[in-house]
């Protein structure tokens, strides 16, 4: 079922790229879009039966040198089966819209094909995506990273004759390649330290990286830290994280559906999917876990600030996936592999709904993208006015605080920030008042988005505005499908992903502290650890560099603190039926999908965490709220006043920190003009210059030893030639006897 | 089957030879006839040449389907193929055909233009099968000549210029390449390449001119072989001359120029300076990687500010040859793999991008790249093409110019991770000068009036690039195909070089600080 999945979005990439002449366009979309639903099904099969053992399922061979072997292979457990899942339903929501989308796209002419081209790329895309999810050992994990930023690419670049398009698809490609060039450092430190690149090896052999040296350029390095840094530069690059983020806005030149899909919802998560796949490497990496943090705090206020400003519905969209992007690394950073992987779940629901929301706006609006140009849209967008606001209650959090009842985003955002505060780090201490602010930022700049587009004066042309028309009922359906995931996937979810430690340990198959089958060996320590108290008063306990805590009988006292932290309800029933007792994960790395650390209670904490901060997400969202209400509703003259009267701050954000501008100056005029130099001086003077020099003493020479035989140098040549082999048989006819 | 490996070396020059004695005019039906000669002759030999793949043990790391004969002048004449060389031979005979059926168009001197193909196909092969010194160094410099001729007589306008530079860059490596195989045989007293591989040829330090020349008489063999085969690598600095034969070479001629001429440095390296100057090699790698490594993003660099398609396509074979040069000098499985490999994909994949060349030359007669742009409006097929060739060169995963790159940095890890860094960085560099490339010829508004009526690709072009396509998706999704064939020979290489290595102490000492 598995290669089903995986090969069938293949076929139909085939299919629908060569075969369409034969069978007609409109046959090639059915059968992309009908084999990408198969695989749909399939996968929600799979999630839900699956029971957590990890799979390993041979294809064929792949590359074999020495002890090098990477096989085309599925690994299927509980990380595999979520990605699944977002993938294919993302990606087939996303087939079934364009049907409508792209229907009648202006930028080509009638006599030009261009709906397979864009059918076969975006099943392209999903087969890349899903070898990157489902790989076995990092070498296909590289396959997938680097197939999916081709089909990126060709996406982003699918208005060809655009320059910007072929500008931002350039852009996508090579910004990526920076952090392919980290992977490839870190797959490479991997295969010398543990002499394989299977997943399995490299998780056994976690532990041994963290007491190991490795010699790096100039120093000798903790291997487990150098080596996950390597890998997340290569996830920064493909989730467009802080300093690698260039190319995220400037992809929104691709259509719409593309930037739901890949920009939104699959390929900018596959960097927190590198993260969680590789934990057992960061949970004996603190201080690569602790970079991942400070990246990912830095992108998710960064990103929000420029979001605030900018005027395309898009950029805006795309600014505030960067920013969410940014929340997903904070939990994995702090260890919360799971929370990352709930909001990376929800997020693909209610960011591909608003994308493929603006899609429908921006369809119905004759592709103007300009949101000084919308305002009063809500008469003429109906059904797209109320799918955007279900995906902006999504994304600003709104739910009944110290519940799990709410809005996606409001559960898996406040399991973040919460995290976030249980980390008990420096670099967690940051990113959780990174985080609080970003959300204040993330409410305001969607709440002004729907604003500014559905309600207030109509502006811009006349005549777009009067011929603005809600979309068709195929661009619909996905919406109304997406919707019920903004919606529900929170609290169906949450127990899964951040309810009680039972659950979730179950749901990825994490063997718990007592049940394993074995005693770790290489853990040191570990029989003297003492089961650590969580205080029942819910202040802050300081856990780090506290030990493991142990299941123990004894340990029955501690269990209040189960209670009254207010996590999920359905979490408490399940947490009774498992009998009242603490639960710790535990297992060696690689056991589960994810893994924990001994020293990782994140989970625990964070349900622990006190009233305020988990109040903090849902208080900023209401401040967000209500500044946007009063600077886009009640006071529409205030925003042009405050952008005068804060003109430096005004511009530096609306330029988006001047990163593209610096990024020319330090590297790519640079390496032009470099590029240039040595081309003219280097081969040109130096090299030419000198051998010509040379040249002119010794050819002279070399025509009188030929006896001046002028015929050209291809004589001189094979002259030259014959005599040698004159002179070697000669001497071997002497020397021989 | 004894006499195989000069079946299939010898039909080429034999189908020549008809050519040249009995062919007579230059009417249109003759062109046809030396064309048609020429495609059967080479397709022949190319289906003759998978007996020897198919006939071949890989597990077996000798030399198989050896021929040795008694020739003139009490010289030897030896051939023979293992792991190393047959793949090389194969990548020979499988673009030979796809080679003359790319010059189809051709109406100048078409008799002479074939049979300069034929005869420089039997040197070539040559090369990759002579198990003799003497024997080698014959097909190796009278392979240059046809190439001359092809550059000279079919070439653009400054063919003599780029003929000079060739002339002179390989004669002088040519030269110390002579003198070292001398002095081979005067201290082995043979001339068999099997026999010298076991040779150990001495490796005391002495002192030459006041320096201390460690390794000895191996370190100055190996620089002396090394200086022929750098040159034809081309290795960086001696690099120049290839863009500028690849600029006034006709299209075919660059084809072969690229897909196989640039591979003899490498098969050289791997047939001599690997295998009989072990201790000399260990001593010079260093050198070697860092020279590689600067090859990679130097090429690369120059590469982005080319303004002729040809030029760009030169340079990035330049720092192609970089990864292999790089993963031969770090001996280890992975990087000797990767090298073999990174030569035979880009055999295929420079043949291809050449060939892209040559469609839209053929089409406006200019290698301007400032002369296309928004091609892919008009050649949807092409635009295909070109983009599965340059994705492949760029080293994508899944076409087979990823595996080799990948291994070589792979390997060159394990050995200084100094030039890991600087190679790694060429897949940034590859990316950037790739796509540029491609967004200034295919990309954009179909704006230039002279471009508005040009051509997709016709039949005969797309046969040409079918088993192309075919080769670089085959070996990047099953890259076990090459490298069952190569590891079991290298894997001895490999094996007989740490013996040597072993048993010399001071270059034991030298690997082990070699290490930091």
């Amino acid at each position: 079922m598995a290669t089903i999945i995986l090969f069938a979005p293949l076929i139909g990439a085939i299919i629908c790229g060569f075969f369409w002449r034969l069978i007609g366009e409109k046959a090639a979309q059915i059968t992309a879009t009908g084999l990408l639903f198969l695989s749909f099904f399939f996968s929600w099969v799979v999630f839900l039966t699956h029971d957590g053992v990890t799979e390993h399922i041979f294809i064929m061979r792949w590359i074999d040198s020495g002890s090098l072997v990477a096989d085309w292979a599925i690994r299927m457990d509980r990380l595999t089966a979520i990605m699944l899942v977002v993938v294919t339903t993302v990606s087939a929501l996303v087939h079934l819209y364009s049907f409508g989308y792209m229907a009648h796209d202006h930028a080509f002419p009638e006599d030009e094909p261009y709906r397979a081209r864009f059918f076969a790329e975006l099943s392209l895309f999903t087969f890349a995506m899903l070898m990157l999810v489902t790989a076995d050992n990092l070498v296909q994990m590289f396959f997938g990273w680097e197939g999916v930023g081709l089909a990126s690419y060709l996406l982003i670049g699918f208005y060809y004759k655009k320059e910007s398009a072929g500008e931002a698809s350039m852009k996508a490609f090579i910004v990526n390649r920076v952090g392919d060039f980290g992977f490839a450092l870190g797959i490479a430190g991997l295969f010398f330290m543990v002499d394989s690149v299977q997943l399995d090896d490299v998780f056994a052999a976690a532990p041994m990286l963290a007491e190991t040296e490795i010699s790096f350029l100039w120093r000798d390095w903790n291997a487990a830290n150098l080596l996950a840094f390597l890998l997340f530069v290569g996830a920064m690059g493909k989730s467009a994280q802080f300093m690698l983020h260039t190319w995220l806005p400037d992809a929104m030149e691709g259509p719409t559906p593309v930037s739901a899909l890949i920009h939104a919802a699959t390929m900018v998560t596959a960097g927190v999917f590198l993260v969680c796949r590789m934990s057992p490497l960061f949970e004996f990496a603190p201080g690569a876990a602790s970079f991942v943090v400070y990246i990912g705090a830095i992108t998710a206020f960064f990103a929000a600030t420029i979001g605030l400003v900018q005027n395309d519905i898009k950029r805006v969209i795309a600014y505030s996936t960067c920013s969410q992007l940014g929340y997903m690394f904070v939990a994995a950073g702090v260890g919360m592999y799971s929370a990352a992987m709930f909001h990376l779940l929800t997020h693909a629901f209610f960011k591909a709904m608003l994308f493929l929301g603006a899609g429908s706006v921006i369809h119905g609006m004759h592709h103007e993208q300009d949101m000084r140009n919308y305002g009063g849209l809500k008469a003429k967008f109906p059904v797209t006015y109320w799918i955007m606001m279900i995906g902006t209650l999504a994304i600003t959090g709104v739910g009944i605080p110290l519940t799990t009842i709410g809005f996606a985003g409001f559960l898996s955002k406040d399991a973040i920030i919460e995290s976030a505060w249980a980390g008990g780090t420096m670099a967690s201490g940051f990113a959780f008042w990174m985080l609080v602010i970003a959300a204040l930022m993330t409410s305001f700049y969607s709440w002004r988005l729907m604003f500014l587009t559905f309600h207030g004066e109509q502006r811009g042309d006349k005549h777009t505005h009067e011929h603005a028309h809600e979309s068709p009922m195929v661009m619909l359906v996905p919406l109304y499908v997406l919707a019920a995931g903004a919606i529900f996937s929170g609290m169906l979810f949450y127990g899964s992903f951040f309810g009680h430690t039972d659950k979730v340990a179950s749901f990825y198959g994490i063997p718990l502290k007592g049940e394993e089958t074995h005693v770790e060996a290489s853990m040191e320590g570990h029989t003297d650890e003492t089961h650590e108290t969580h205080m029942a008063d819910g202040t802050a306990t300081e856990h780090h560099g506290e030990d493991a805590a142990t299941a123990h009988a004894d340990e029955h006292g501690t269990d209040e603190h189960a209670t009254e932290t207010a996590h999920a309800t359905e979490a408490a029933d399940d947490h009774a039926d498992e009998g009242e007792h603490h639960a710790a994960f535990g297992g060696n790395p690689g056991d589960g999908a994810i893994y924990f650390g001994p020293d990782n209670h994140v989970l625990d904490d964070a349900h622990a965490a006190p009233v305020l901060v988990k109040l903090s997400p849902f208080i900023a969202m209401l401040l967000g709220f209500g500044l946007a209400f009063q600077m886009y509703v009640r006071r529409p003259d205030w925003p042009a006043k405050l952008a005068e009267n804060q003109k430096p701050l005004y511009t530096f954000l609306l330029n988006k920190w001047y990163f593209d501008e610096i990024y020319d100056a330090i590297f790519v005029n640079p390496a032009r003009a470099l590029g240039r130099f040595l081309w003219k001086k280097g081969d040109g003077s130096v090299i030419d210059g000198g051998i010509n020099g040379l040249a002119m003493g010794i050819i002279p020479w070399f025509t009188r030893l030929a006896g001046r035989a002028q015929s050209g140098y291809i004589f001189h040549y094979a002259f030259a030639m014959v005599i040698g082999i004159v002179i070697l048989v000669s001497w071997m006819t002497i020397a021989g006897n | 089957m004894q006499n195989l490996i000069s079946i299939i070396i010898f039909l080429p020059l034999i189908a020549a030879l008809i050519l040249a004695l009995f062919l007579r005019g230059e009417d249109e039906a003759a062109q046809r006839n030396a064309k048609w000669l020429a495609l059967i002759a080479t397709t022949a030999t190319l289906f003759i040449s998978l007996f020897l793949l198919f006939g071949f043990d890989a597990s077996n790391t000798d030399f198989q389907f050896v021929e040795d004969r008694e020739w003139l002048l009490g010289m030897k004449y030896k051939m023979g193929v293992d792991g190393i060389s047959i793949l090389f031979v194969m990548l020979t005979t499988f673009l030979m055909p796809l080679t003359i059926a790319a010059c189809w168009n051709v109406t100048d001197r078409v008799k002479e233009y074939m049979i300069a193909f034929l005869v420089l196909e039997t040197l070539m092969l040559g090369v990759f099968t002579a198990l003799d010194l003497v024997l080698f160094y014959l097909f190796f410099e009278a392979g240059l000549i046809p190439m001359f001729l092809i550059i000279g007589i079919w070439g653009g306008k400054e063919r003599i210029y780029a003929a000079f530079k060739f002339f002179l860059y390989t004669f002088l490596g040519s030269l110390l390449m002579l003198v070292a195989m001398i002095a081979m045989y005067v201290d082995a007293g043979t001339t068999d390449i099997p026999t010298l591989m076991n040779h150990t040829f001495a490796a005391e330090s002495f002192p030459v001119l006041g320096i201390q020349v460690v390794g000895g008489m191996q370190t100055l063999l190996f620089l002396a072989f090394f200086a022929s085969f750098a040159v034809k690598m081309p290795m960086w600095p001696v690099h120049t001359w290839l863009p500028d034969a690849h600029v006034q070479a006709p299209t075919a001629g660059s084809v072969i120029l690229a897909a196989v001429l640039l591979k003899m440095g490498g098969y050289g390296f791997l047939r001599f300076s690997l295998p009989m100057f072990p201790i000399g090699s260990e001593v010079m790698s260093t050198f070697v990687l860092w020279i590689s490594a600067i090859a990679i993003v130097y090429a690369s660099l120059v590469a982005m500010a080319q303004e002729d398609m040809k030029k760009l396509i030169a340079y990035s074979s330049v720092a192609h040859m970089g990864y292999v040069t790089m993963g031969i000098f770090t001996v280890n499985q992975q990087g000797l793999d990767g090298a073999i490999f990174q030569m035979i994909s880009h055999g295929f994949v420079s043949a291809a991008l050449f060939l892209v060349v040559g469609v839209v030359y053929d089409r406006m007669h200019t290698r301007d790249i400032a002369a296309y742009g928004g091609l892919a409006v008009r050649m949807p097929v092409y635009a295909l093409i070109f983009m599965l060739f340059t994705m492949a060169n760029v080293g994508l995963p899944g076409t087979s110019g990823f595996v080799g790159e990948f291994l070589t940095l792979m390997a060159i890890f394990q050995v200084n991770t100094w030039v890991a860094l600087v190679a790694t960085s060429g897949v940034i560099f590859s990316a950037c000068y790739g796509l540029w490339l491609y967004r200034r010829v295919m990309l954009g508004q179909l704006i230039k009036e002279s471009l508005k009526s040009i051509k997709d690709m016709d039949k005969r072009e797309k046969a040409i690039f079918a088993p192309l396509v075919a080769m670089t998706l085959l070996l990047g999704v099953y890259p076990a195909l090459v490298t069952d064939i190569i590891g079991p020979s290298v894997e001895a290489l490999i094996g007989h070089y740490e013996v040597a290595l072993n048993d010399y102490a001071p270059a034991a000492e030298l690997a082990s600080a070699g290490d930091h």
